[in-house]
């Protein structure tokens, strides 16, 4: 009986041992959970999209890293903050997740990045735009992958400013997004000599945007903003060409627009929009054969946000298996320290803010007449190159930047 | 120019338009769920995603078998009624004499089923519909520029609101209707099949629904959401306008519309709650709806 005991107790301390000894791995699983809207109004742009291109992140590695299984769970936060923040929880208690992945919509990133930044996981964002992200609300566990509003603001607001136009008027969704999406913009018009008409607020997912878009005629902007995104953009642009807002001198610019917008739209009402990409699947060889095989499993063409998840997943997975670790600070330090380096980014820079530096595109929607088969829609105006295309670091406000 | 509380009255002449076309769409939907409540006893909650399949039959037509605007105005609804007396009699028949509730649960499951089914097939960003050539671009009224095609919406929907209205309530048919939810089995002594005449009803009440998708189409996304965003917002009307009552339906429609149109101009923020304020204070007063009665 006492050599039994003794065997089981020495058997134990070996396992105890011998657990961590193999892989540095917790659980021996390196979890990943793509947390987005799969529902509402950003589905298309996010969604299960995002999921498959997580997919493809991990089949690059034989969903294997470090010698452990990598594992892809999804969930739908329904844009709401307050489930984003439950599920997220409960992956990271109960689920053995190690990173959450995409989360769009704002408000739900931000209460993600809270749980993630107490609990020492790994948040990859590629869905929010909001500058506290990597500003005062930063994680040394939270990077911006895709996008972020500053970067919208400052390439759409520049490229328009420049055609001469200077007065705006917002149109603007009534929540944390929207918000940043036109304190932002605002700060880049008036650092040019801008000026801002007025601002009208709407709820998430408004159907009917006439009263809004009257409203920004009577403004006599030269500009309407849409700091909205996803289905809210597309009524908006589409009901813009009803009441003949273009027609009268004034333009529109989507301050976010995905691929998806476009193609919801059709080149009829969405032709000649100019504004900020992250991505755009016809650039080279590397993106169009990317993208195909993303179209193969996905049935159409990724957005930035999709692609972003994809190199974002990947990054980690690559820094996992250079620190041999799944340890949040530890993986933390390589992601910082490795260039980003794929079909999304070349030469991209993850900054102390948790900020992945990365060129971004001034796209204008093609005519009906240049397009020439499906998803043919962008010509690419001009490359903003990384470092003028996101805030300073040293600005952001962010207590991580020394 | 005078200005009414900072708002110059060419905004509030615009916004009051604009509320006056939301309110017609909620007219015609409410429309549809009062005549349905008014002589089935049954709340459908499926109406929401049958104006969706109404859109959405009206976007397949144009995509595949290259039919128009107008074509689809008639063919849509046909097919959503279709549709209706098919899903009344294999399933809604069976539920009349259970409570209320069996009849909510089944038309909420199938809006459910049928936004599902439609979401995994089309996306939820939507599908473009053209407005149709003849009702392109649209006449300055020197306080607002008005879309032909949304004029041509309020006028079409207050005719069908009106027609009905009169249908029921002035004609033989409409008086057999109303008999017939009274007390269907004197009215089917008489020699009135009051099973058929139920599924009609329930078939036009949600092809008004189909109707009401045909002409949102070129307005908003062709998109599975469509009905899901509206149907709240519709169910509060009925409730304000008294539950099954018709004319109270079609008042509180437009009412509501303009009053929503209103809160856009003075705090926009509020705009998607403001009816569901009005219709707390009208349950408080008066439970039965402004236009309902006591049962």
């Amino acid at each position: 009986m006492r050599t039994l005991l003794l065997a089981g107790t020495a058997l134990l301390t070996l396992a105890g041992t011998a657990i961590p000894a193999a892989a540095q791995v917790s659980d021996n699983v390196i979890r990943i959970g793509v947390l987005n809207d799969r529902s509402g109004i950003y589905a298309d742009l996010a969604g299960e999209g995002s999921a498959i291109a997580a997919r493809m992140a991990a089949e690059e590695f034989g969903n294997k890293v470090a010698g452990a299984p990598v594992e892809i769970v999804v969930a739908d936060h329904q844009n709401k903050a307050d489930i984003a923040a439950s599920k997220a929880r409960e992956w990271v208690d109960t689920g053995g997740v190690d990173v959450i992945a995409d989360v769009p919509n704002s408000a739900a990133a931000l209460a993600v990045q809270g749980i993630t930044k107490d609990k020492k996981r790994i948040f990859l964002m590629s869905g929010p735009g909001a500058t506290a992200l990597t500003g005062a609300q930063c994680s040394p566990y939270g990077f911006h992958w895709t996008y972020d509003n500053y970067a919208m603001a400052a390439g759409t607001g520049r490229a328009l400013y420049e055609q001469g136009k200077k007065k705006w008027f917002f149109v603007t969704a009534d929540y944390a997004f929207g918000q940043s999406l036109e304190e932002e913009t605002t700060k880049m018009v008036k650092s040019l000599g801008g000026t801002v008409a007025g601002a009208v607020r709407h709820p998430l997912g408004t159907a009917d945007f006439s009263s809004f878009l009257l409203q920004a005629q009577g403004s006599g902007a030269d500009v309407i903003g849409l700091a909205n995104a996803g289905g809210d953009t597309v009524n908006a642009v589409k009901q813009a060409a009803e009441f003949g807002i273009t027609q009268s001198g004034q333009s529109l610019a989507g301050l976010l627009m995905f691929i998806s917008d476009v193609h919801a739209l059709g080149l009829q009402a969405a032709q000649g929009l100019m504004f900020t990409e992250g991505f755009y699947w016809d650039m080279d060889d590397q993106t169009r054969d990317w993208s195909k095989k993303f179209e193969a499993k996905a049935g159409k063409k990724p957005t930035m946000v999709q692609a972003g998840v994809y190199s974002a997943v990947k990054h980690y997975l690559k820094a996992v298996e250079a620190a041999k670790t799944d340890d949040a600070d530890k993986v933390a330090a390589k992601m910082r320290e490795l260039p980003v380096e794929d079909m999304f980014a070349r030469k991209g820079k993850v900054a102390a803010n948790g900020r992945m530096f990365h060129d971004m595109y001034l796209v204008q929607v093609k005519t009906p007449a240049e397009s020439k088969g499906p998803w043919d829609y962008y010509k690419v105006v001009k490359t903003i190159p990384a470092d003028t295309a996101f805030m300073d670091p040293k600005q952001s406000g962010c207590p991580l930047v020394k | 120019m005078v200005s009414l509380l900072g708002i110059p009255p060419q905004v509030l002449f615009g916004q009051l338009l604009l509320g006056l076309i939301n309110g017609s769409f909620y007219a015609l939907l409410s429309l549809g769920l009062a005549v349905i409540f008014g002589m089935l006893n049954v709340i459908n909650f499926a109406h929401g995603a049958l104006y969706m399949v109404g859109a959405f039959v009206a976007w397949l037509l144009l995509t595949y078998a290259g039919v128009g605007y107008w074509g689809a105005l008639v063919v849509a609804p046909l097919v959503v009624g279709l549709l209706g007396i098919a899903l009344e009699k294999s399933m809604l028949s069976r539920l009349y004499k259970l409570d209320h509730l069996y009849g909510l649960l089944l038309t909420f499951g199938l809006a459910l089923i049928l936004e599902g089914a439609f979401r995994h097939q089309y996306g939820v960003s939507g599908q473009p519909y053209p407005i149709p050539d003849a009702l392109k671009g649209g006449q300055n009224l020197g306080f607002m520029f008005l879309p032909n095609y949304r004029a041509w919406v309020v006028v079409a929907s207050l005719t069908i609101c009106f027609g009905t209205w009169f249908a029921i309530e002035r004609t033989k048919l409409g008086a057999y209707l109303r008999a017939a939810t009274e007390n269907p089995t004197l009215v089917q002594a008489f020699g009135i099949n009051v099973p058929v005449m139920v599924s009609l009803t329930y078939g036009f009440g949600v092809a008004l629904a189909g109707l009401a998708g045909v002409l949102a189409a070129p307005i908003y996304q062709v998109s599975p959401l469509m009905g899901s965003n509206l149907i709240i917002i519709v169910f509060a009307v009925v409730v304000i306008g008294g539950m099954g009552s018709i004319l109270g339906a079609i008042v509180t429609g437009l009412g509501l519309g303009l009053l929503e149109g209103l809160t856009k101009v003075f705090y926009p923020e509020a705009s998607n709650i403001v009816v569901f304020v009005v219709m707390a204070i009208v349950l408080l007063i008066k439970p039965a709806g402004l236009f309902g009665r006591e049962r």
